[in-house]
């Protein structure tokens, strides 16, 4: 018996009235966990019940603890007939199993009907007991960390990266079982619920102990999502990266995971999967044999792919084959030697993390990604997960074989998605092909690598850009020059990346969003003739898509994208394709040539001068950028770069389709010339329309930037004021007669509007910047588009621009410094980064936005808790689990003391509500993250038949929108936290039937819920006691009336 | 291509001022938005009409959607769905229970039934408030009423812990609801001239002087009824009135110790009894005060009079009210 679970029901509040003749409710709760169900009294009459239970305790295994959630369920209670629910609530006790975590789950939960939405508040208290577990052979991992965030959480250093970690599972989906015919939409609902959450907690454990199996201990960038295949099954599905993670203090922390000598990691069996399949491709099986000869049924015909390094396009032929053995210069052979052995014995050498510690990212070689056709109604065992393991398997190997081809042995910045249209699935992966640093990747090899970094002594910041393939062999046609940096490395001309911005990469003025915009129009067919004509489409689109960015790009004047995610949308009668990235002027990249626009009939008097008029228009827009985006980059004479390098196949990247019909597609060598045009080729209407829709994307009005990165190239002094929003637009396509012209100017035209309406909207926050700005596009029904916008402004001074050079400068000294000493510093440093990122800030500013955020008394209370954190950590070396030692720890201090009454202050005081902030960064801005206090994963549904009532459409999904916010707000507060990071709003699938007064949707959302400290506070608390300055702060949350 | 659906969420609700109140002053999307192209807001954003429209209803539906939690303001606090920072929950609350002078001077002093429902229409013609407004103005009256009718305690304190109001807004309430329970009839003519904040003014001393509550401070509906013991013994002060001796003894204290004093002093003789004259006779404020505060001293060398605390509770109150009417 591993572990007691505990919980209490205190009250209820604001419920909704149950009996009409008395005007109140009869209310009891129904506590249910596994199989065991305890029950409350019945309160009488009354809309805000006061229970104060007792303790129910569950005593359960701790592989229950972790796939279960908790249940509780609010009735009504009727003598006469059966009792009328009034709503639920799921409460994930997943981040009460670790150490470091939360240690008791308690506030006030929005009770939620699935029809009904939030019907009133309940107080519930939750506490778990661990025993330790001796059974060596356990399917629990209770005690690895789950993080959201796709970088190293800031109050950890990694002692090892391990790499990468997956796991699916599939299940029926409870909508498509015979049972739905006859029970409710709420019950239909409600088991949907509960499947998906045992589902992800199944998920999760499973992922956990395939870390455990790695000697990590935590798992980073932890990206969970679930494919509604319908008929076939739902399917829930995790990547992220193992990590050894070491909290951050000041003395060297002791963990027995990083303790273990390396080769008996490399022993280890790469993971003893339940699903042995999971892993049946190893690593000898032949790669092309792999991708394409595998088929789970009778399908193989409808099996296709389309996938591309994103730099070459040239559709699949040659890529995969890829091998090996392009060794470049000796240094890059030694570190390729290096790297290899240490990611040799991974099937997958592949990271979800998008931002890096220093030294860790060596080379990037560019975009790399895959996709692929299925059809779900082929799956010979829909119930089991091997077909879709083997799917994934198969891109992956594709993904792997790439990057390969590109001179790298990693691919990082990964993910993988899907879109699903009745029986037809596309499966997309994509990442940056890299080199890594071996040190972070085993135990070991610390010395060696330190030896090497010396040697390696490159001028920071342009490492990460010069070219990790060796330049006679290249996998394709590129522009190279020496590095505009450090001038003795090769650099490409243009660089398109998945990854963040590096923090010691040097730009030149700021970044700004780019989006790729497309749809083709495709028959509407069944089956095989389906997923053909789409996989015939892929690659068009792909490469569409792939010259809309570069287009966008130089007509910036910039030459790197960031960031980059290109999402392709299936639909009954269309295929949509949206790429957001971030563009930046990288200065060790060359400076991007202008665009040229050539016509086909050059005779044509007007004709010429219509295009000598767009030249002039292009010409002046990207002035226009430059001067926007502050993009003027200090000359460098030719001399200086040496001479031109002999190029083998000089020629513009451009290749265009002949026509939309043909599947041909010819290179054309459009090397006119300029060196460095990119020419346009107007040649027929369509190719205008190119050139126009290049020109109507219209700027932020002043005051406003925007990027889908972390954070904005260009801008540091952020200050404090942030606002995560979400924005969904459905829009009908009217007429009948679709053209692709008409359909890619419309969705042109959503995106546009959207955009235009986020900087009306946001006007009060200028001067601000959008970021981590995300898109996704859905396809709903035959004439609906969906768009679904998350992102978040944040605010900085004008006036206060940090001179970016110097602290450039700053950096890489600091840096370099570190690298000499000891490995101990690099994690220090880790952490003064995101202080060092606004030392300007004006503290009188801190302060006021600080008294008005009444989300304090969390923070305060974790600097107490952190204090005993430490205290501990030098004590013992907890594995997690052992609980007595961290009660007795508890009891001892006076500090914790302080902390318990903190904890339960603000639900006595029935004052107002803490302030909880949403972000999809991985940090606050002008605050601190103390403390990680857990995953947070929740999977709402909606239905209503009663649309009309509740607002249409808009109302209704505006409404569960507002509802699904403050349950995540929600559930951090109860967790003792005061924000949630690396937030993200995975799906939102919508689904009307005006007609029927009805509509549904299903929302799944993520993140990392944390304390944060101000940083002005810091400094405050720092000069004070503790404890005292714990009182005022408390009565900061009152409301002046 | 047309947007059938269009929302804006935000981790901390979005709240406009400008269309906050176009939406309090009960203009629909179509006229709101008109009148903020109007204002030139397109111009200062560069925005176009279509954001505008779309910006405009987002933020009408999050009002109707705030508008029932509005209905019970410390709702507006403890509930979850909306995260509003403490000023903006106040301003929301401040602005959904201010109301139109125009409007509050139809209705003050009306039974707050469902038959002067039915005149808003009239009242929103009358006064060119919308009818909309007119509504939500005249539910708000109604939902103060029925909360605070039968409690105990201070009026203006229990509108203010119940409905989050400012100290002038309640103590506005406090008025509204003494009105509307003690049917005084603001509408006549005579009292055409007299503003809200007048009566407001004599309200809020009627209620410190002249309810139950201005003795005991235990009784139900202190603040709400007039003492009516206060009332019944009122009679014993026409004893000034009626008994002519007293009456002219009064009036020679006053004379003789105006005489001189005021510009207006043969009106002052021949008007005795009546305040209100003064005004057609355009006596200057100065004077007015000067006679009443002669008018109620002199009472106290009247030695037949016995009733000297009834008076003074009656005619401070009543004394600073008429100053207080007594303007153009």
């Amino acid at each position: 018996m591993p572990g007691k679970l505990k919980v209490k029901i205190v009250a209820g509040r604001h419920l909704p009235v149950m009996d009409r003749a008395s005007d109140l409710t009869d209310a009891f709760v129904e506590v249910k966990f596994g199989n065991t169900t305890f029950k409350t009294d019945v309160y009488h009459k009354s809309l805000n019940p006061q229970w104060n239970s007792e303790w129910f305790k569950f005593e359960v295994d701790d592989e229950d603890l972790q796939d279960e959630p908790l249940q509780i369920t609010v009735l009504d209670h009727d003598t006469y007939s059966a009792n009328d629910a009034i709503g639920k609530v799921y409460i994930d006790i997943d981040p009460l199993l670790y150490s470091e975590a939360a240690t008791v789950i308690s506030g006030w939960f929005p009770i939620y009907d699935t029809i009904h939405g939030i019907r009133g508040e309940i107080n519930v208290v939750v506490k778990v007991d661990l025993f330790n577990d001796l059974n060596r052979f356990r399917q629990s991992s209770c005690g690895v960390k789950f993080f959201c965030t796709t970088s190293i959480p800031k109050c950890y250093r990694a002692v090892i990266i391990h790499g990468f970690v997956e796991e699916l599972v599939v299940n029926e989906d409870p909508e498509y079982q015979w049972i739905d015919r006859i029970r409710t939409p709420r019950a239909s609902n409600e088991a949907r619920q509960r499947l998906i959450s045992l589902m992800s907690g199944e998920l999760q454990r499973k992922i956990g102990l395939k870390v455990l199996e790695m000697r990590g201990n935590a798992v980073v960038g932890y990206l969970q999502c679930f494919d509604l295949e319908g008929e076939s099954g739902l399917v829930v599905r995790a990547i992220g990266t193992a990590c050894t993670l070491d909290k951050l203090s000041s003395t060297a922390a002791f963990l027995p995971a990083c303790n273990s000598p390396s080769k008996e990691m490399k022993e280890i069996p790469f993971n003893e999967d339940p699903n042995p399949n999971t892993h049946s491709s190893g690593p000898s099986t032949p790669l092309k044999n792999q991708t394409y000869s595998f088929s789970p049924s009778k399908s193989y015909s409808r099996q296709s792919s389309s996938s591309d390094t994103d730099l070459s396009l040239t559709p699949k032929t040659g890529m995969g084959s890829g091998s090996a053995g392009k060794e470049g210069g000796p240094f890059k052979a030694l570190l390729r030697q290096q790297t290899q052995s240490a990611l040799e014995q991974r099937e997958f050498p592949f990271f979800t993390l998008t931002a890096f510690p220093p030294g860790f990212l060596v080379h990037v070689g560019g975009v790399v990604s895959a996709r692929s056709v299925k059809l779900l109604d082929r799956i010979h065992n829909p119930d089991e997960p091997e077909t879709r393991d083997a799917w994934w398997a198969e891109i992956r190997q594709e993904i792997k074989s790439h990057a390969k081809a590109l001179g790298c042995h990693a691919v990082v910045g990964y993910s993988e998605s899907t879109s699903i249209c009745e029986e037809v699935c596309i499966l997309s992966a994509s990442g940056t092909a890299a080199v890594l640093n071996p040190r972070f990747l085993q135990d070991g090899t610390v010395e060696g690598c330190l030896e090497q970094r010396q040697e390696e002594n490159l001028p920071p910041g342009c490492g990460f850009c010069h070219i990790p393939y060796d330049e006679l062999n290249m996998p394709f046609p590129a522009h190279l020059t020496y590095c505009y940096s450090c001038r003795k490395q090769k650099v490409p001309d243009v660089l398109f990346t998945t990854i963040d911005l590096p923090t010691d990469a040097t730009v030149v003025g700021k970044g700004c969003l780019i989006q790729a915009r497309l749809c083709r129009l495709k028959k509407k067919a069944q089956a095989e003739a389906n997923a053909t004509a789409i996989s015939n489409l892929l690659p068009f689109m792909e490469y569409e898509v792939h010259t809309q960015l570069m287009n966008k790009l130089k007509l910036k004047g910039m030459n790197a994208l960031f960031g980059l995610r290109i999402q392709i949308t299936v639909g009954e009668n269309m295929l949509m394709g949206l790429a957001s990235a971030t563009g930046v002027y990288l200065t060790a990249l060359p400076t991007p040539g202008g665009i040229q626009i050539a016509g086909k009939t050059p005779n044509d008097g007007s004709y010429e001068q219509h295009i000598s008029h767009m030249q002039k228009k292009i010409n002046d827009t990207i002035a226009k950028n430059k001067e926007l985006y502050e993009i003027n980059p200090p000359e460098i004479p030719e001399e200086i770069i040496g001479s031109p390098i002999p190029e083998p196949r000089q020629r513009s990247r451009l290749l265009r389709s002949q026509s939309e019909s043909s599947d041909e597609v010819i290179e054309l060598d459009l090397s006119h010339g300029k060196k460095d045009a990119f020419v346009l080729e107007i040649d027929d209407t369509d190719a205008m329309e190119d050139v126009h829709s290049l020109l109507t994307d219209v700027p932020p009005p002043s005051g406003f930037y925007s990027c889908n990165t972390e954070i904005m190239p260009g801008i540091n002094n952020w200050t404090s004021e942030i606002q995560m929003f979400t924005s969904v637009r459905v829009s009908r396509l009217s007429n009948i007669n679709l053209t692709n012209q008409t359909l890619n100017k419309n969705f042109n035209d959503l995106c546009e509007n959207l955009l235009k309406s986020l900087y009306f909207k946001l006007r009060s926050m200028i001067p601000c910047c959008l970021c981590h700005v995300n898109f996704t596009v859905s396809l709903p029904e035959d004439e609906l588009i969906q768009i679904t916008v998350t992102a978040v402004a944040i605010t900085f001074d004008k006036h206060q621009a940090v001179q970016t050079t110097k602290t450039h400068v700053e950096k890489s000294l600091q840096r370099a410094s570190a690298d000499n000493e000891e490995l101990l510093q690099f994690p220090l440093e880790l952490c003064t980064d995101s202080l060092a990122s606004h030392p300007f800030s004006p503290a009188k500013e801190h302060l006021e936005s600080a008294s008005s955020n009444s989300g304090i008394p969390a923070a305060q209370r974790d600097r107490c808790n952190s204090w005993i954190e430490l205290i501990k950590l030098k004590a013992q070396t907890i594995r997690r689990g052992s609980i007595k030692t961290t009660v007795s720890v508890e009891k001892a201090s006076p500090l914790t003391e302080g902390h318990f009454r903190q904890r339960s202050a603000p639900a006595c005081a029935n004052s107002t509500v803490g302030v909880v902030k949403m972000t999809p960064l991985s940090f606050i801005p002008g605050a601190k993250i103390t403390k990680y206090l857990g995953i947070i994963n929740m999977f709402f549904i909606r239905e209503t038949t009663s649309l009309r009532e509740e607002g249409g459409v808009s109302g209704f999904l505006h409404a569960f929108i507002a509802e699904v916010f403050a349950m995540v707000r929600a559930h951090v507060a109860a967790l003792g936290g005061n924000a949630v990071v690396s937030y993200i709003m995975k799906q939102c699938v919508f689904m009307e039937n005006p007609n029927k007064n009805q509509a549904q949707c299903l929302i799944n959302v993520s993140g990392d819920a944390v304390i944060f400290v101000r940083e002005s506070e810091l400094e405050i608390i720092s000069a004070q006691q503790p404890i005292a300055s714990c009182q005022p702060a408390c009565s900061g949350g009152e409301i002046a009336t | 291509m047309t947007n059938e659906l269009d929302i804006f969420v935000g981790n901390t609700t979005l709240i406009d001022e400008d269309v906050y109140r176009l939406w309090l002053d009960g203009y629909s999307v179509s006229d709101a938005v008109g009148l903020r192209v109007r204002s030139g807001i397109l111009e200062q954003t560069g925005a176009t009409a279509g954001v505008l429209q779309s910006d405009t209803m987002d933020h009408y539906r999050t009002f109707h959607m705030l508008e029932r939690l509005l209905h019970t303001p410390p709702k507006l606090l403890h509930q979850l769905v909306f995260q509003i920072p403490p000023s903006r929950q106040a301003l929301l609350i401040e602005r959904y229970y201010a109301f139109d002078e125009a409007f509050v001077r139809e209705v003050l002093g009306k039974k707050l039934s469902k038959g002067t429902k039915k005149d808003l229409d009239d009242i929103s013609t009358k006064t060119g408030v919308t009818l909309k407004s007119c509504r939500r103005q005249f539910d708000n009256f109604k939902r103060v009423f029925k909360v605070v009718e039968e409690m105990r305690g201070s009026l203006a304190g229990n509108i203010q812990q119940h409905f989050l109001l400012s100290d002038r807004l309640a103590r506005d309430y406090a008025a509204v609801v003494f009105f509307a329970n003690n049917r005084f009839e603001t509408g006549k003519k005579k009292l055409q001239y007299l503003t809200f904040g007048d009566l407001a003014f004599c309200a809020e001393l009627m209620i410190q002087n002249w309810t139950p509550g201005a003795v005991d401070s235990q009784v139900d509906d202190m603040d709400v009824d007039l003492d009516k013991e206060f009332l019944q013994d009122l009679k014993e002060l026409k004893v000034l009135v009626a008994d002519k001796d007293l009456l002219d003894l009064h009036k020679s204290l006053v004379c003789t110790a105006l005489r001189g004093k005021l510009s207006v002093f043969p009106e002052m003789e021949a008007n005795f009894k009546f305040i209100e004259p003064c005004r057609s006779d355009r006596w200057p404020l100065n004077d007015v005060r000067l006679f009443l505060n002669q008018y109620s001293a002199s009472v106290h060398s009247l030695d037949g009079f016995r009733h000297q605390a009834l008076w003074d509770r009656y005619m401070v109150t009543l004394r600073s009210c008429l100053l207080r009417m007594y303007h153009d």
